[in-house]
């Protein structure tokens, strides 16, 4: 199968993300695949984003770990990535601003610095000056290219984005592509073979989109939210289609208004959405509770972040399980669910309304940054818009002579039919203390020990009903492998790829991913571990909750975890390789490596010394009465090269031990 | 307009009878609800009474209505969701000064800033009471209570003039010994379109014996007495700084302002549980095509 991937580096506010999203639109439209994934911080102007962008022929799952053209929009990403790309790839920058010597990178790899004054000299011409930022544009040109994309459908693609900003505009974008293109096709060579395009238009959609628009279909009229990334692009997904698909969209004050809100609207009879980020989920959790004991439907979203606290805004972790868990004093009923990619995102959101209507709960729907903000491509009629809804059992109307209506009538299934405010003769108070079937405290002034446990018995009940409701998961793969990797949520598409590549490296693999966290298959999860050979979590986190409450709910133990926690998502070879050291009986390595060491100078460099330094040579060496090994990093001077400084970088602890300046010469 | 029918008073009566201390003043705040509510004609089954915790917020057991008795400061947002699904609703809130004005208050300053058709009832008792006498954020400098033995030290807040500057445009004040006003006070609040917030002196019979009934009685007087206009902010706002010998009671600032619910072109449809689910065909693929 043929792929490619481009590498598009440089700071906020260079407007890299279009330049990606025209070049993956395009290549969807052509009917190719295309997984992307932004890796940026939490900076509106400057810094380092590093967008990657994969195309396949045939489905991809991850952004892969291999890098096939770098277009760098600043030196430092030049110095941090050139020497990524693969043999048969290329580097593409602005040659009047950016300089990348052929000592930087692999050999076998075309360095292409444009001219852009040059190249763009007839379209300034016509046009006028351009912007910084369209020299994107002429980059772009040079990857459609390189990467032999279909030219014509790049320009249609330019053509849509900038209808609303004129026919000159589209003009002056289609001339700047076109330029690029030409100059790169006079100098260097395709990176790729020729594409076999299918021309199935294919969306290129993220996990939140997935989600928002699975609410739609699936009826949600009341979604609230206060912003938080990596959730917030629901709330704009949301609040741009608002009046189009008929929800009414909120921003409250904060998470406990934001979830209050949302439980209120589904108390009153509409289905209602809220989302947010580990932070805004834990004020959240007391409310959680209160839709438990109320018996509300209500759809809740946790789109995880790195943690704790503020953590790692920008970056992706799956570490708040533990947290979704705990969330709220109190036994009750709620449903987790974690989908793990962007179609089952949608169908997942669908479900998750069905489910919390019908067995009246609280249903906490996890992400994480990775599913929630990388866009796929996906089969254009993937997503449905005649979803099933099922509403559950409602009281429509009540007789006057029918007697007492019972809110939390205790029935054997646990669900007690349930009445809109509004109907006449039903009346009731959803009340957050404990109650009797037709809603009086059983805390205060009448207390009632039996009727608390029915009460309790009743609701709990409800699980046993879902739950059988519910597909336990499955192993994929061979079903006689010797080794089984064990994830949940967004690592899918990660350890799916992971494990192609260990059976066709001849280690016989496959995979078990556990949607439904809450309820549990325990029984059927149970029988199908026993049968697994050598069991491996693969996790986004440093403690392996998932392992650790399988492990609760089995009895069963993981034989060795994968775990990152860096921020950055897991890549399909990085899990391999591990899989095959936990295999060989290889310890997990822990020391920083060259290129890690060389990350941390440059994290010192720009936190102490701005922009001027930049690590050069790295000598591992023994530590010499130090409390470990270290690396000793040159620092050279950007400009001319010159060795200005030398820095001194734990081994084990990644402790900055010293920093010496030389003397001027 | 459409005419208001009376109801009958005892079509308000709640399925269990209210277990707060014999005196205390949210008896005389209940039957004000159950009257005003008769008197403008709105069915227990369109009544949402909304509360949080506290012995106020235990007002919707005691009340014939669809009510929700949730969290400790929630109220507001609840209500809000429950009243933005069903603008059919009317939603009333009921509350202590601990409720709305403590642990609830930055809520009510974004419900009175969005002007939601709503009516927010607080009793103020000065005191958190269902936790047995500590100190509230009303509770006057100086007070004795069990968390503040040697008497509070921090300024009562001023729930009038905080509803003025944050956007209510219906701020009133009733007393509980005043039943008559009162109902009167709550009837208004809930023919006015906005939001409507009544700070209620609902004394504490058992947990304040400083701003007891006769302390009130003593100090209290009504504004429309006096010929009040409460068409002008600044002057409003002005007299709810009145506090000491004379204590101003009704309504203090009124004002016809478009609500939150008029912003909403979703609501001309109707009330959003009324409205149906799904999505068409051609709009689902209107979505896809958005990112293709």
């Amino acid at each position: 199968m043929q792929e490619v991937t481009i590498g598009i580096a440089g700071a906020a506010g260079d407007g890299l993300d279009k330049s990606g999203d025209s070049l993956a639109k395009t290549a969807g439209r052509l009917g190719l695949h295309v997984y992307a994934y932004n890796s940026y911080q939490s900076i509106i102007r400057g810094g380092h984003i590093w967008l990657r962008v994969r195309l396949g022929e045939n489905k991809v799952y991850s952004h892969g770990d291999h890098l096939s053209a770098l277009v760098a929009l600043n030196q430092d990403s030049i110095e941090r990535h050139a020497n990524e790309v693969e043999e048969g790839g290329a580097v593409v920058f602005n040659g009047d601003r950016i300089k990348c010597g052929a000592d930087m990178v692999r050999p076998g790899v075309q360095v292409l610095p444009m001219p852009i004054a040059q190249v763009t000299s007839d379209v300034v011409k016509e046009f006028g000056p351009i912007q910084p930022v369209m020299q994107n544009t002429v980059m772009m040109g040079a990857i459609m290219y390189l990467a032999q994309i279909d030219l014509s459908e790049a320009e249609k693609v330019l053509a849509d984005t900038f209808q609303h900003k004129g026919q000159k505009v589209i003009d002056l974008n289609v001339g700047l592509l076109k330029c690029g293109y030409d100059y790169a096709r006079a100098n260097v060579k395709p990176i790729t073979g020729e594409w076999k395009f299918s021309r199935q238009r294919r969306p290129f959609v993220t996990g939140n989109e997935a989600i928002a628009i699975g609410a739609t279909a699936a009826g949600c009229k009341f979604y609230s939210a206060y912003p938080m990334t990596p959730a917030s692009s629901i709330l704009h997904w949301m609040a741009n289609h608002s009046e189009k698909v008929g929800v009414v969209v909120k921003q409250g004050e904060d998470e406990l208004a934001v979830v209050n809100m949302a439980i209120g609207a589904g108390i009153a009879g509409v289905r209602s959405m809220c989302a947010t980020s580990g932070g805004g989920f834990a004020l959240m959790t007391e409310a959680i509770g209160m839709a438990g004991i109320m018996e509300v439907p209500v759809v809740c979203v946790e789109v995880q972040r790195g943690g704790p606290s503020t953590g790692l805004p920008t970056k992706t972790e799956q570490a708040d399980l533990n947290q979704v868990f705990g969330a709220s004093q109190g036994d009750f009923p709620r449903m987790i669910v974690v989908p793990r990619d962007v179609v089952d995102a949608f169908y997942t959101t669908v479900e998750a309304f069905n489910m919390s209507e019908k067995y009246q709960l609280p249903v906490l729907l996890m992400s994480d940054l990775l599913l929630s903000e990388h866009p796929e491509t996906i089969d254009a009629d993937a997503l449905k818009h005649d979803v099933k809804i099922e509403r559950g059992e409602l009281v429509r109307q009540w007789g006057e002579d029918a007697g007492r209506y019972k809110r939390f009538a205790f029935t054997k299934s646990g669900v007690s039919p349930r009445a809109l405010p509004g109907t006449e003769n039903t009346l009731y108070v959803s009340a957050s203390d404990d109650h009797d079937e037709e809603s009086i405290l059983i805390s205060d002034m009448f207390t009632s020990a039996p009727v608390r446990r029915k009460i309790q018995e009743k609701r709990q009940r409800k699980l046993e009903y879902l739950l059988k409701e519910l597909p336990a998961p499955q192993l994929e793969g061979p079903a006689d492998a010797d080794v089984t990797l064990i994830g949940w949520g967004s690592t899918y598409g990660v350890i799916r790829e992971a494990v192609e590549k260990l059976n066709g490296d001849g280690v016989k693999a496959n995979y078990l991913i556990v949607k439904y966290i809450y309820p549990f298959h325990a029984k059927e999860v149970s029988a199908l571990l026993s049968r697994c050979k050598k069991k491996i979590s693969v996790e986004a986190n440093y403690t392996s909750q998932f392992a650790r409450y399988l492990r609760s709910e089995t009895g069963i133990a993981m034989d060795a975890h994968i775990n990152r926690y860096d921020g950055e998502p897991l890549e399909p070879n990085q899990v391999a390789q591990r899989v095959k050291d936990i295999l060989a009986g290889k310890p997990l390595n822990l020391e920083l490596s060259e290129a890690e060491a060389r990350e941390v100078a440059y994290h010192y460099l720009r936190t102490h010394y701005g922009e001027k330094l930049r690590p050069a040579k790295l000598t591992r060496e023994k530590a010499n009465g130090r409390q470990e090994d270290f690396w000793r990093v040159e620092l050279v001077e950007r400009a001319t090269g010159q060795k200005q400084a030398e820095m001194e970088i734990g081994v084990d602890t990644g402790a900055t031990y010293s920093y010496k300046a030389m003397q001027p010469a | 307009m459409a005419t208001v029918v009376e109801l009958p008073l005892d079509l308000f009566k709640g399925p269990t009878d209210p277990d707060w201390c014999p005196g205390c003043g949210d008896f005389g705040v209940l039957k004000a609800v159950q009257t005003a509510a008769a008197r403008q004609g709105v069915h227990p089954h369109n009544l949402m009474v909304v509360s949080g915790i506290g012995c106020s917020s235990n007002l919707p057991g005691f009340i014939h209505a669809y009510g929700i008795h949730s969290l400790h400061g929630r109220a507001v947002p609840v209500a809000t969701g429950a009243h933005l699904a069903n603008t059919d609703l009317k939603v009333v809130i009921t509350g202590g000064d601990g409720d709305g004005y403590g642990i609830g208050v930055g809520h009510l300053i974004h419900a009175m800033r969005r002007n939601l058709d709503m009516t927010y009832l607080v009793m103020d008792n000065q005191i958190y009471g269902l936790t047995t006498g500590q100190a509230s954020p009303t509770t006057t400098v100086g007070h004795k209570t069990k968390s503040t033995p040697r008497g509070n030290v921090e300024m009562p807040l001023n729930p009038l003039a905080l509803a003025i500057t944050s956007g209510a445009t219906y701020v009133a004040r009733g007393f509980s010994g005043e039943a008559k006003q009162l109902a009167d006070l709550i009837a208004g609040a809930i023919a006015h379109k906005g939001f409507a917030l009544i700070d209620i002196f609902s004394p504490c019979v058992t947990y304040n014996k400083i701003n007891t009934y006769p302390w009130f009685k003593e100090r209290v007087y009504k504004l429309e007495d006096e010929g009040w206009d409460p068409g002008d902010a600044q002057k409003s706002l002005q007299k709810s700084f009145e506090w000491g010998d004379r204590i101003p009671l009704g309504v203090l600032y009124k004002a016809d302002h478009s609500t939150y619910e008029d912003s909403e072109p979703i609501f001309k449809k109707g009330p959003l549980v009324q409205q149906p689910l799904g999505i068409s065909k051609e709009l689902f693929a209107e979505l896809i095509d958005e990112m293709i």
